[in-house]
Protein backbone atom coordinates (compact mmCIF):
# COMPACT_ATOMS: atom_id res chain seq x y z
CA UNK A 1 0.00 0.00 0.00
CA UNK A 2 3.05 2.12 1.26
CA UNK A 3 5.00 1.46 -2.05
CA UNK A 4 2.69 2.83 -4.54
CA UNK A 5 3.97 5.96 -5.02
CA UNK A 6 6.32 6.48 -7.80
CA UNK A 7 6.66 10.17 -8.07
CA UNK A 8 10.64 10.15 -8.27
CA UNK A 9 11.51 6.24 -7.90
CA UNK A 10 13.97 5.53 -10.46
CA UNK A 11 13.30 2.81 -12.81
CA UNK A 12 17.06 1.22 -13.68
CA UNK A 13 17.54 0.23 -17.59
CA UNK A 14 20.72 0.71 -20.36
CA UNK A 15 19.44 3.55 -22.90
CA UNK A 16 20.47 6.38 -24.52
CA UNK A 17 18.27 8.69 -22.38
CA UNK A 18 19.30 7.36 -18.98
CA UNK A 19 22.98 8.01 -19.72
CA UNK A 20 22.51 11.81 -20.81
CA UNK A 21 23.80 14.38 -18.17
CA UNK A 22 20.86 15.18 -15.90
CA UNK A 23 21.27 18.91 -16.68
CA UNK A 24 20.22 18.16 -19.82
CA UNK A 25 17.00 16.24 -19.02
CA UNK A 26 16.19 18.94 -16.16
CA UNK A 27 16.27 21.04 -18.97
CA UNK A 28 14.43 18.99 -21.79
CA UNK A 29 11.71 18.33 -18.91
CA UNK A 30 11.29 22.27 -18.24
CA UNK A 31 11.51 23.02 -21.89
CA UNK A 32 8.80 20.28 -22.43
CA UNK A 33 6.24 21.71 -20.34
CA UNK A 34 6.86 25.08 -21.77
CA UNK A 35 6.39 23.95 -25.17
CA UNK A 36 3.39 22.28 -24.04
CA UNK A 37 1.62 25.72 -22.85
CA UNK A 38 2.95 26.83 -26.25
CA UNK A 39 0.82 24.56 -28.04
CA UNK A 40 -2.03 25.97 -30.02
CA UNK A 41 -3.73 23.78 -32.85
CA UNK A 42 -3.44 20.22 -33.91
CA UNK A 43 -0.02 20.27 -35.54
CA UNK A 44 1.85 21.62 -32.89
CA UNK A 45 0.31 19.12 -30.76
CA UNK A 46 0.96 16.42 -33.08
CA UNK A 47 4.97 17.46 -32.65
CA UNK A 48 4.62 17.26 -28.44
CA UNK A 49 3.14 13.82 -29.47
CA UNK A 50 6.20 12.39 -31.49
CA UNK A 51 8.90 13.85 -29.12
CA UNK A 52 7.10 12.58 -25.90
CA UNK A 53 6.69 8.59 -27.75
CA UNK A 54 9.82 9.22 -28.95
CA UNK A 55 11.92 9.91 -25.79
CA UNK A 56 9.41 7.15 -23.96
CA UNK A 57 10.86 4.67 -26.57
CA UNK A 58 13.91 5.58 -26.73
CA UNK A 59 14.03 5.36 -22.75
CA UNK A 60 12.95 1.70 -22.35
CA UNK A 61 10.66 2.22 -19.31
CA UNK A 62 7.80 -0.25 -19.44
CA UNK A 63 5.11 2.44 -20.24
CA UNK A 64 3.24 0.97 -17.21
CA UNK A 65 5.56 2.65 -14.88
CA UNK A 66 4.31 6.13 -16.64
CA UNK A 67 0.73 5.38 -16.26
CA UNK A 68 1.80 4.89 -12.63
CA UNK A 69 2.04 8.88 -12.10
CA UNK A 70 -1.58 9.69 -13.82
CA UNK A 71 -3.52 7.46 -11.78
CA UNK A 72 -2.71 10.26 -9.22
CA UNK A 73 -3.98 13.51 -11.27
CA UNK A 74 -7.35 11.57 -12.91
CA UNK A 75 -9.80 13.33 -10.52
CA UNK A 76 -8.00 16.71 -11.25
CA UNK A 77 -7.71 16.36 -14.60
CA UNK A 78 -12.08 15.25 -14.54
CA UNK A 79 -12.55 18.51 -12.68
CA UNK A 80 -10.40 20.39 -15.29
CA UNK A 81 -12.24 18.93 -17.93
CA UNK A 82 -15.78 19.56 -16.92
CA UNK A 83 -14.58 22.93 -16.21
CA UNK A 84 -13.42 23.76 -19.31
CA UNK A 85 -16.81 21.57 -20.96
CA UNK A 86 -19.29 23.76 -19.14
CA UNK A 87 -17.65 26.82 -18.05
CA UNK A 88 -16.49 28.52 -21.67
CA UNK A 89 -18.49 30.56 -22.81
CA UNK A 90 -18.77 30.60 -27.18
CA UNK A 91 -20.85 29.38 -29.88
CA UNK A 92 -23.23 26.87 -28.35
CA UNK A 93 -22.72 23.16 -29.67
CA UNK A 94 -25.24 21.26 -27.55
CA UNK A 95 -27.23 22.61 -24.76
CA UNK A 96 -29.79 21.00 -22.07
CA UNK A 97 -31.63 22.15 -19.12
CA UNK A 98 -29.16 24.69 -17.80
CA UNK A 99 -25.68 23.52 -19.18
CA UNK A 100 -24.29 24.37 -22.28
CA UNK A 101 -21.42 23.08 -24.05
CA UNK A 102 -19.68 25.23 -26.35
CA UNK A 103 -17.22 24.61 -29.30
CA UNK A 104 -14.68 26.47 -27.39
CA UNK A 105 -15.53 24.73 -24.76
CA UNK A 106 -15.09 21.49 -26.07
CA UNK A 107 -11.61 22.19 -27.72
CA UNK A 108 -10.28 23.85 -24.51
CA UNK A 109 -11.56 20.65 -22.68
CA UNK A 110 -9.79 17.95 -24.80
CA UNK A 111 -6.36 20.48 -25.07
CA UNK A 112 -6.20 20.63 -21.47
CA UNK A 113 -6.57 17.11 -20.60
CA UNK A 114 -3.93 16.36 -23.42
CA UNK A 115 -1.76 19.12 -21.57
CA UNK A 116 -1.96 17.56 -18.08
CA UNK A 117 -1.49 13.95 -19.49
CA UNK A 118 1.94 15.14 -21.58
CA UNK A 119 2.81 17.07 -19.00
CA UNK A 120 2.72 14.04 -15.68
CA UNK A 121 4.44 12.06 -18.16
CA UNK A 122 7.24 14.49 -19.45
CA UNK A 123 8.02 14.90 -16.19
CA UNK A 124 8.11 10.79 -15.54
CA UNK A 125 10.14 10.41 -17.86
CA UNK A 126 12.55 12.78 -16.19
CA UNK A 127 12.20 10.76 -12.81
CA UNK A 128 12.09 7.60 -14.19
CA UNK A 129 15.70 7.94 -15.99
CA UNK A 130 17.72 9.54 -13.34
CA UNK A 131 18.55 8.52 -10.14
CA UNK A 132 17.90 10.93 -7.03
CA UNK A 133 21.68 11.83 -6.86
CA UNK A 134 21.98 12.45 -10.22
CA UNK A 135 19.33 14.61 -9.89
CA UNK A 136 20.30 16.94 -6.70
CA UNK A 137 24.07 16.97 -8.60
CA UNK A 138 22.24 18.41 -12.03
CA UNK A 139 20.49 21.04 -9.82
CA UNK A 140 23.38 21.69 -7.56
CA UNK A 141 25.91 22.51 -10.72
CA UNK A 142 22.81 24.18 -12.78
CA UNK A 143 22.62 26.57 -9.75
CA UNK A 144 26.10 26.89 -8.81
CA UNK A 145 26.02 30.65 -10.19
CA UNK A 146 23.87 31.17 -7.80
CA UNK A 147 26.14 30.78 -5.01
CA UNK A 148 27.80 34.07 -6.05
CA UNK A 149 24.86 35.86 -4.55
CA UNK A 150 25.15 33.88 -1.20
CA UNK A 151 22.29 31.15 -1.92
CA UNK A 152 24.18 28.23 -0.07
CA UNK A 153 23.52 25.45 -3.45
CA UNK A 154 25.49 22.91 -2.10
CA UNK A 155 24.11 22.99 1.37
CA UNK A 156 20.42 22.74 -0.32
CA UNK A 157 21.23 20.04 -3.04
CA UNK A 158 22.67 18.25 0.16
CA UNK A 159 19.62 18.20 1.99
CA UNK A 160 17.41 17.84 -0.69
CA UNK A 161 19.56 14.22 -1.91
CA UNK A 162 19.22 13.21 1.93
CA UNK A 163 15.97 13.56 1.69
CA UNK A 164 15.51 11.58 -1.35
CA UNK A 165 17.28 8.98 -0.29
CA UNK A 166 15.18 9.03 2.94
CA UNK A 167 11.76 8.66 1.75
CA UNK A 168 12.12 4.91 1.04
CA UNK A 169 13.42 3.77 3.68
CA UNK A 170 11.24 5.65 6.33
CA UNK A 171 8.67 3.93 4.20
CA UNK A 172 9.88 0.69 4.64
CA UNK A 173 10.50 1.48 8.46
CA UNK A 174 6.88 2.35 8.69
CA UNK A 175 6.06 -1.02 7.05
CA UNK A 176 8.14 -3.05 9.46
CA UNK A 177 6.74 -1.02 12.94
CA UNK A 178 2.84 -1.58 11.69
CA UNK A 179 4.07 -5.16 11.56
CA UNK A 180 5.39 -5.70 14.99
CA UNK A 181 2.68 -3.92 16.52
CA UNK A 182 0.26 -5.19 14.41
CA UNK A 183 1.63 -8.76 15.51
CA UNK A 184 0.96 -7.61 19.14
CA UNK A 185 -2.83 -7.01 18.80
CA UNK A 186 -3.01 -2.99 17.54
CA UNK A 187 -5.19 -2.32 15.31
CA UNK A 188 -4.99 0.50 12.87
CA UNK A 189 -8.13 0.37 10.59
CA UNK A 190 -11.51 -0.05 12.63
CA UNK A 191 -12.39 2.56 15.04
CA UNK A 192 -13.68 6.26 14.53
CA UNK A 193 -11.47 9.08 13.73
CA UNK A 194 -10.47 9.77 17.61
CA UNK A 195 -9.48 6.22 18.22
CA UNK A 196 -7.87 5.93 15.20
CA UNK A 197 -5.57 8.90 15.73
CA UNK A 198 -5.02 7.08 19.00
CA UNK A 199 -3.97 4.39 17.82
CA UNK A 200 -1.21 5.73 15.48
CA UNK A 201 0.78 6.54 18.80
CA UNK A 202 2.39 2.66 18.57
CA UNK A 203 3.29 3.60 15.11
CA UNK A 204 4.31 7.23 15.54
CA UNK A 205 6.31 6.70 18.54
CA UNK A 206 9.12 4.65 16.92
CA UNK A 207 8.92 5.91 13.86
CA UNK A 208 9.86 9.40 15.00
CA UNK A 209 12.37 7.96 17.85
CA UNK A 210 13.92 6.20 14.34
CA UNK A 211 14.10 9.15 12.25
CA UNK A 212 15.81 11.31 15.02
CA UNK A 213 18.31 8.54 15.60
CA UNK A 214 19.18 8.12 12.02
CA UNK A 215 19.45 11.59 11.34
CA UNK A 216 22.21 11.73 13.89
CA UNK A 217 23.81 9.02 13.45
CA UNK A 218 24.14 10.01 9.30
CA UNK A 219 25.51 13.43 10.97
CA UNK A 220 27.95 11.54 13.09
CA UNK A 221 29.01 9.50 10.34
CA UNK A 222 29.51 12.28 7.65
CA UNK A 223 31.39 14.30 10.51
CA UNK A 224 33.36 11.11 10.99
CA UNK A 225 34.52 11.43 7.78
CA UNK A 226 35.41 14.91 7.42
CA UNK A 227 32.61 16.50 5.90
CA UNK A 228 32.34 20.53 6.30
CA UNK A 229 30.14 21.46 3.74
CA UNK A 230 30.72 22.43 -0.27
CA UNK A 231 33.97 24.63 -0.10
CA UNK A 232 36.88 23.63 -1.79
CA UNK A 233 34.77 20.00 -2.00
CA UNK A 234 35.82 18.14 -5.44
CA UNK A 235 33.56 15.49 -7.12
CA UNK A 236 34.20 11.79 -7.63
CA UNK A 237 32.17 12.34 -10.97
CA UNK A 238 32.06 15.52 -12.15
CA UNK A 239 29.10 16.57 -14.55
CA UNK A 240 30.78 16.79 -18.12
CA UNK A 241 28.77 17.40 -21.09
CA UNK A 242 29.59 14.97 -23.77
CA UNK A 243 28.80 14.86 -27.76
CA UNK A 244 25.07 12.89 -27.10
CA UNK A 245 24.47 15.52 -24.41
CA UNK A 246 25.03 18.54 -27.38
CA UNK A 247 23.05 16.63 -29.96
CA UNK A 248 20.17 16.05 -26.90
CA UNK A 249 20.16 19.70 -26.73
CA UNK A 250 19.91 20.08 -30.54
CA UNK A 251 16.87 17.78 -30.91
CA UNK A 252 15.36 19.72 -27.81
CA UNK A 253 15.63 23.31 -29.61
CA UNK A 254 14.57 21.76 -32.61
CA UNK A 255 11.37 20.69 -31.33
CA UNK A 256 10.91 23.69 -29.47
CA UNK A 257 11.46 25.88 -32.46
CA UNK A 258 8.76 22.92 -33.89
CA UNK A 259 6.22 23.80 -31.58
CA UNK A 260 6.55 27.76 -32.07
CA UNK A 261 6.36 27.50 -35.95
CA UNK A 262 3.36 25.16 -35.69
CA UNK A 263 1.84 28.08 -33.21
CA UNK A 264 2.23 31.00 -35.85
CA UNK A 265 1.90 29.84 -38.93
CA UNK A 266 -0.55 26.38 -38.62
CA UNK A 267 -3.00 27.09 -35.67
CA UNK A 268 -5.60 24.99 -36.47
CA UNK A 269 -8.28 24.78 -34.58
CA UNK A 270 -7.55 28.01 -33.05
CA UNK B 1 -3.28 -29.43 15.56
CA UNK B 2 -0.58 -27.42 12.99
CA UNK B 3 0.05 -24.75 11.25
CA UNK B 4 0.16 -25.97 7.48
CA UNK B 5 1.56 -24.37 4.06
CA UNK B 6 0.69 -25.33 1.02
CA UNK B 7 3.03 -24.28 -1.97
CA UNK B 8 3.42 -20.81 -0.62
CA UNK B 9 5.14 -18.13 -2.83
CA UNK B 10 5.93 -14.34 -2.27
CA UNK B 11 7.21 -11.37 -4.03
CA UNK B 12 8.02 -8.43 -2.70
CA UNK B 13 7.16 -5.35 -5.02
CA UNK B 14 5.25 -7.27 -7.38
CA UNK B 15 4.64 -5.51 -10.99
CA UNK B 16 7.84 -3.01 -10.05
CA UNK B 17 11.24 -2.80 -11.09
CA UNK B 18 12.39 -4.20 -7.48
CA UNK B 19 10.61 -7.30 -7.93
CA UNK B 20 12.04 -10.12 -6.08
CA UNK B 21 11.00 -13.77 -5.40
CA UNK B 22 11.27 -14.34 -1.71
CA UNK B 23 10.10 -17.33 -0.83
CA UNK B 24 8.94 -20.02 -3.68
CA UNK B 25 6.31 -22.87 -3.17
CA UNK B 26 7.21 -23.44 0.42
CA UNK B 27 5.29 -26.77 1.59
CA UNK B 28 5.98 -27.06 5.50
CA UNK B 29 3.28 -28.70 8.53
CA UNK B 30 4.58 -26.98 11.91
CA UNK B 31 3.34 -29.38 14.72
CA UNK B 32 1.85 -28.49 17.58
CA UNK B 33 4.51 -28.56 20.80
CA UNK B 34 7.74 -29.15 18.23
CA UNK B 35 10.21 -26.63 18.96
CA UNK B 36 11.99 -25.83 15.65
CA UNK B 37 15.00 -24.30 14.10
CA UNK B 38 15.47 -22.17 11.11
CA UNK B 39 18.40 -21.52 9.26
CA UNK B 40 19.32 -19.64 6.01
CA UNK B 41 22.34 -17.07 4.79
CA UNK B 42 21.14 -13.72 4.99
CA UNK B 43 18.67 -13.24 2.64
CA UNK B 44 17.10 -16.17 2.26
CA UNK B 45 13.79 -15.78 3.03
CA UNK B 46 13.57 -16.59 7.13
CA UNK B 47 11.90 -13.09 8.35
CA UNK B 48 9.58 -12.85 5.38
CA UNK B 49 8.42 -17.18 5.76
CA UNK B 50 7.72 -16.39 9.48
CA UNK B 51 5.71 -13.11 8.63
CA UNK B 52 3.21 -15.56 6.66
CA UNK B 53 2.33 -17.51 9.82
CA UNK B 54 0.41 -15.04 11.73
CA UNK B 55 -1.10 -13.28 9.08
CA UNK B 56 1.55 -9.82 8.62
CA UNK B 57 2.01 -10.68 5.27
CA UNK B 58 -0.21 -12.67 2.71
CA UNK B 59 1.35 -14.93 0.21
CA UNK B 60 1.12 -13.96 -3.29
CA UNK B 61 0.22 -17.65 -4.23
CA UNK B 62 -0.84 -20.81 -1.86
CA UNK B 63 -2.55 -21.24 0.99
CA UNK B 64 -1.83 -21.48 4.81
CA UNK B 65 -3.96 -23.90 7.22
CA UNK B 66 -3.66 -22.59 10.93
CA UNK B 67 -5.67 -25.98 12.62
CA UNK B 68 -7.39 -26.57 9.64
CA UNK B 69 -8.65 -23.29 8.95
CA UNK B 70 -7.35 -21.20 5.94
CA UNK B 71 -6.35 -18.33 7.27
CA UNK B 72 -7.15 -16.03 3.86
CA UNK B 73 -10.69 -16.92 4.34
CA UNK B 74 -13.25 -13.95 4.53
CA UNK B 75 -14.46 -14.53 7.99
CA UNK B 76 -11.30 -15.98 9.25
CA UNK B 77 -10.10 -13.55 12.30
CA UNK B 78 -6.72 -12.18 11.74
CA UNK B 79 -6.53 -10.52 14.73
CA UNK B 80 -6.94 -13.69 16.94
CA UNK B 81 -4.71 -16.05 14.80
CA UNK B 82 -1.89 -12.96 16.41
CA UNK B 83 -3.31 -13.39 19.62
CA UNK B 84 -2.50 -17.29 19.75
CA UNK B 85 1.08 -16.60 17.33
CA UNK B 86 3.23 -14.25 18.94
CA UNK B 87 6.20 -12.98 16.88
CA UNK B 88 8.83 -11.12 18.31
CA UNK B 89 10.67 -8.94 15.70
CA UNK B 90 14.33 -9.09 14.59
CA UNK B 91 15.29 -5.31 15.42
CA UNK B 92 13.24 -4.56 18.48
CA UNK B 93 13.37 -0.87 17.97
CA UNK B 94 10.77 -1.50 15.81
CA UNK B 95 8.29 -1.52 18.55
CA UNK B 96 9.19 0.01 21.88
CA UNK B 97 6.89 3.25 21.79
CA UNK B 98 5.35 3.80 25.70
CA UNK B 99 6.97 5.74 27.91
CA UNK B 100 7.59 2.77 30.83
CA UNK B 101 8.89 -0.55 30.26
CA UNK B 102 6.06 -1.63 32.26
CA UNK B 103 3.77 -0.08 30.05
CA UNK B 104 5.25 -0.74 27.04
CA UNK B 105 4.79 -4.96 27.69
CA UNK B 106 1.21 -4.31 28.87
CA UNK B 107 0.66 -3.42 25.43
CA UNK B 108 -0.22 -6.47 24.32
CA UNK B 109 -2.44 -7.99 26.84
CA UNK B 110 -4.28 -5.06 26.81
CA UNK B 111 -5.03 -5.00 23.53
CA UNK B 112 -6.49 -8.98 23.64
CA UNK B 113 -9.25 -7.44 25.78
CA UNK B 114 -7.74 -7.83 29.53
CA UNK B 115 -8.59 -5.42 32.30
CA UNK B 116 -5.67 -3.36 33.77
CA UNK B 117 -4.62 -5.26 36.36
CA UNK B 118 -4.60 -8.54 34.71
CA UNK B 119 -2.58 -6.98 32.09
CA UNK B 120 0.14 -5.44 34.79
CA UNK B 121 0.46 -8.88 36.11
CA UNK B 122 1.20 -10.60 32.95
CA UNK B 123 3.75 -8.06 32.24
CA UNK B 124 5.38 -8.44 35.48
CA UNK B 125 5.78 -11.81 35.17
CA UNK B 126 6.95 -12.00 32.08
CA UNK B 127 9.55 -8.83 32.16
CA UNK B 128 11.05 -11.08 35.28
CA UNK B 129 11.24 -14.38 32.71
CA UNK B 130 13.05 -12.16 30.75
CA UNK B 131 15.53 -11.22 33.56
CA UNK B 132 15.10 -7.87 33.51
CA UNK B 133 15.80 -5.91 36.94
CA UNK B 134 12.78 -4.29 38.71
CA UNK B 135 14.79 -1.20 39.20
CA UNK B 136 14.39 -0.46 35.03
CA UNK B 137 10.25 -1.22 34.80
CA UNK B 138 9.73 2.25 35.16
CA UNK B 139 12.24 3.63 33.14
CA UNK B 140 11.83 4.41 29.07
CA UNK B 141 12.70 1.99 27.11
CA UNK B 142 14.25 4.39 24.84
CA UNK B 143 17.39 4.28 26.99
CA UNK B 144 18.01 0.99 27.28
CA UNK B 145 21.15 -0.80 25.95
CA UNK B 146 20.36 -3.07 22.78
CA UNK B 147 20.33 -6.18 25.05
CA UNK B 148 17.85 -4.90 27.30
CA UNK B 149 15.53 -3.53 24.71
CA UNK B 150 15.47 -6.70 23.06
CA UNK B 151 14.40 -8.60 26.52
CA UNK B 152 11.51 -5.72 27.01
CA UNK B 153 10.41 -6.81 22.85
CA UNK B 154 10.54 -10.74 24.11
CA UNK B 155 8.61 -9.78 27.09
CA UNK B 156 6.58 -7.42 25.29
CA UNK B 157 5.33 -10.68 23.23
CA UNK B 158 5.82 -13.18 25.88
CA UNK B 159 2.95 -11.58 28.28
CA UNK B 160 0.49 -12.34 25.49
CA UNK B 161 0.61 -15.99 25.97
CA UNK B 162 0.77 -17.29 22.97
CA UNK B 163 0.59 -21.15 21.83
CA UNK B 164 3.35 -20.58 19.26
CA UNK B 165 6.30 -18.07 19.73
CA UNK B 166 7.77 -17.32 16.74
CA UNK B 167 11.42 -15.64 17.64
CA UNK B 168 13.79 -13.61 14.76
CA UNK B 169 17.20 -14.08 15.87
CA UNK B 170 16.29 -13.57 19.49
CA UNK B 171 19.82 -13.36 20.29
CA UNK B 172 21.13 -11.10 18.13
CA UNK B 173 23.02 -8.19 20.60
CA UNK B 174 23.13 -10.20 23.77
CA UNK B 175 26.66 -11.27 25.46
CA UNK B 176 26.67 -15.03 25.54
CA UNK B 177 25.43 -14.79 29.09
CA UNK B 178 22.62 -13.43 28.12
CA UNK B 179 21.89 -14.95 25.12
CA UNK B 180 22.44 -18.52 27.22
CA UNK B 181 19.89 -17.13 30.18
CA UNK B 182 17.07 -16.36 26.94
CA UNK B 183 17.41 -19.71 25.26
CA UNK B 184 17.07 -21.23 28.53
CA UNK B 185 13.83 -19.33 29.38
CA UNK B 186 12.38 -20.26 25.96
CA UNK B 187 12.95 -23.84 26.38
CA UNK B 188 11.67 -23.96 29.58
CA UNK B 189 8.22 -22.79 28.23
CA UNK B 190 8.87 -25.15 25.45
CA UNK B 191 8.77 -28.07 27.93
CA UNK B 192 6.34 -26.59 30.82
CA UNK B 193 4.02 -24.99 28.56
CA UNK B 194 4.35 -27.26 25.60
CA UNK B 195 4.45 -23.89 23.45
CA UNK B 196 5.05 -24.53 19.89
CA UNK B 197 8.66 -22.42 19.48
CA UNK B 198 10.10 -21.32 16.09
CA UNK B 199 13.39 -19.96 16.16
CA UNK B 200 15.04 -18.02 13.42
CA UNK B 201 18.88 -17.83 14.33
CA UNK B 202 22.33 -17.97 12.53
CA UNK B 203 24.20 -19.37 15.62
CA UNK B 204 24.42 -23.57 14.04
CA UNK B 205 25.66 -24.19 18.20
CA UNK B 206 22.29 -22.65 19.18
CA UNK B 207 20.03 -24.35 17.44
CA UNK B 208 22.18 -27.81 17.23
CA UNK B 209 21.52 -27.48 21.56
CA UNK B 210 17.64 -26.40 21.71
CA UNK B 211 15.71 -27.16 18.45
CA UNK B 212 14.21 -30.69 17.60
CA UNK B 213 14.28 -29.58 13.72
CA UNK B 214 15.78 -27.83 11.67
CA UNK B 215 14.55 -25.88 8.16
CA UNK B 216 17.05 -24.75 6.16
CA UNK B 217 16.20 -22.15 3.80
CA UNK B 218 18.43 -21.06 0.58
CA UNK B 219 17.21 -18.99 -1.94
CA UNK B 220 13.67 -18.62 -0.60
CA UNK B 221 13.48 -22.32 -0.99
CA UNK B 222 13.48 -25.35 1.94
CA UNK B 223 16.69 -27.10 1.32
CA UNK B 224 16.17 -29.29 4.25
CA UNK B 225 13.84 -30.24 6.77
CA UNK B 226 14.60 -32.65 9.31
CA UNK B 227 16.25 -33.60 12.82
CA UNK B 228 19.94 -31.59 13.40
CA UNK B 229 21.88 -34.27 13.54
CA UNK B 230 20.27 -35.42 10.01
CA UNK B 231 20.80 -31.98 8.33
CA UNK B 232 24.54 -31.63 9.80
CA UNK B 233 25.22 -34.81 8.11
CA UNK B 234 25.11 -32.48 4.90
CA UNK B 235 27.63 -29.59 6.58
CA UNK B 236 29.69 -29.75 3.12
CA UNK B 237 26.58 -29.00 1.43
CA UNK B 238 25.49 -26.18 3.99
CA UNK B 239 29.05 -24.64 3.60
CA UNK B 240 28.48 -24.28 0.24
CA UNK B 241 25.35 -21.87 0.74
CA UNK B 242 26.85 -20.32 3.04
CA UNK B 243 26.42 -21.77 6.58
CA UNK B 244 28.34 -23.99 8.57
CA UNK B 245 27.73 -27.04 11.02
CA UNK B 246 28.22 -26.87 14.87
CA UNK B 247 32.00 -26.58 15.57
CA UNK B 248 31.84 -29.50 17.19
CA UNK B 249 30.58 -31.40 14.41
CA UNK B 250 33.96 -30.76 12.51
CA UNK B 251 35.83 -31.52 15.76
CA UNK B 252 34.33 -35.17 15.67
CA UNK B 253 34.68 -35.21 12.39
CA UNK B 254 38.24 -34.19 12.36
CA UNK B 255 38.68 -37.13 15.35
CA UNK B 256 37.62 -39.62 13.08
CA UNK B 257 39.91 -38.93 10.38
CA UNK B 258 42.82 -38.60 12.92
CA UNK B 259 41.88 -42.79 14.06
CA UNK B 260 39.62 -41.89 16.45
CA UNK B 261 36.40 -44.04 16.58
CA UNK B 262 33.80 -41.14 17.78
CA UNK B 263 30.09 -40.33 17.01
CA UNK B 264 30.46 -38.24 13.87
CA UNK B 265 26.88 -37.66 14.60
CA UNK B 266 27.25 -35.41 17.66
CA UNK B 267 25.81 -31.91 17.64
CA UNK B 268 25.89 -30.41 21.02
CA UNK B 269 29.34 -30.25 23.45
CA UNK B 270 27.51 -32.80 25.72
CA UNK B 271 27.22 -35.21 23.12
CA UNK B 272 30.55 -35.18 21.77
CA UNK B 273 31.84 -35.03 25.58
CA UNK B 274 30.13 -37.97 26.53
CA UNK B 275 31.45 -39.73 22.67
CA UNK B 276 35.08 -39.10 23.42
CA UNK B 277 34.77 -40.09 27.13
CA UNK B 278 33.36 -43.41 26.07
CA UNK B 279 35.89 -43.73 23.17
CA UNK B 280 38.83 -42.88 25.90
CA UNK B 281 37.70 -45.42 28.39
CA UNK B 282 37.58 -48.00 26.06
CA UNK B 283 41.03 -47.28 24.76
CA UNK B 284 42.09 -47.34 28.13
CA UNK B 285 39.78 -50.76 28.86
N1 LIG C 1 10.48 -4.97 2.47
C1 LIG C 1 11.10 -5.56 1.46
N2 LIG C 1 10.99 -5.09 0.20
C2 LIG C 1 11.60 -5.68 -0.84
N3 LIG C 1 12.35 -6.78 -0.74
C3 LIG C 1 12.50 -7.32 0.48
C4 LIG C 1 11.89 -6.74 1.65
N4 LIG C 1 12.22 -7.49 2.72
C5 LIG C 1 13.00 -8.48 2.25
N5 LIG C 1 13.18 -8.38 0.92
C6 LIG C 1 13.96 -9.32 0.07
O1 LIG C 1 13.44 -10.63 0.25
C7 LIG C 1 14.48 -11.56 0.41
C8 LIG C 1 14.31 -12.31 1.72
O2 LIG C 1 14.47 -11.43 2.80
P1 LIG C 1 14.31 -11.85 4.34
O3 LIG C 1 14.26 -10.59 5.14
O4 LIG C 1 13.19 -12.78 4.46
O5 LIG C 1 15.70 -12.60 4.60
P2 LIG C 1 16.26 -13.25 5.93
O6 LIG C 1 16.48 -14.69 5.63
O7 LIG C 1 15.40 -12.92 7.09
O8 LIG C 1 17.68 -12.55 6.08
P3 LIG C 1 18.47 -12.11 7.42
O9 LIG C 1 19.17 -13.32 7.91
O10 LIG C 1 19.44 -11.09 6.92
O11 LIG C 1 17.48 -11.54 8.39
C9 LIG C 1 15.77 -10.78 0.30
O12 LIG C 1 16.27 -10.97 -1.01
C10 LIG C 1 15.40 -9.35 0.52
O13 LIG C 1 16.20 -8.51 -0.27
MG1 LIG D 1 15.62 -11.72 8.79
Amino acid sequence: MLRDITLGQYYPADSVIHKLDPRVKLSAAMIYIISLFCCKGIAAFFAATVFLITVIKLSKVPFQFMVKGLKAIVVLMLLTAVFNLFLTPGKPLVSFLIFTITEEGLKNAVFMAVRLTYLILGTSVMTLTTTPNGLTDGLEKSLSPLNKIGVPVHVIAMIMSIALRFIPILIEETDKIMKAQMARGADFETGNLIRKVKNMIPLLVPLFVSAFRRADELAMAMEARCYNGGEGRTKMKPLRYQAKDRIAYLILFGYFAAVIVCRIFLPWPA
Amino acid sequence: MSIILDKVNYVYGEGTAYQTQALSDINLELKDGQFIGIIGHTGSGKSTLIQHLNGLIKATSGAIYFNGQDIYDEDFDLRELRNRVGLVFQYPEHQLFETTIFDDVCFGPKNQGLSKGEAGLRAFEALRSVGMPESLYYQSPFDLSGGQKRRTAIAGVLAMKPEVLILDEPTAGLDPAGRDEILDLIAAMHKERGMTVILVSHSMEDVAKYVERIIVMNQGRVMYDDAPKEVFRHYKELESVGLAAPQVTYLMHELKERGLNVNTEATTVLEAYESLLGVLRKGRA
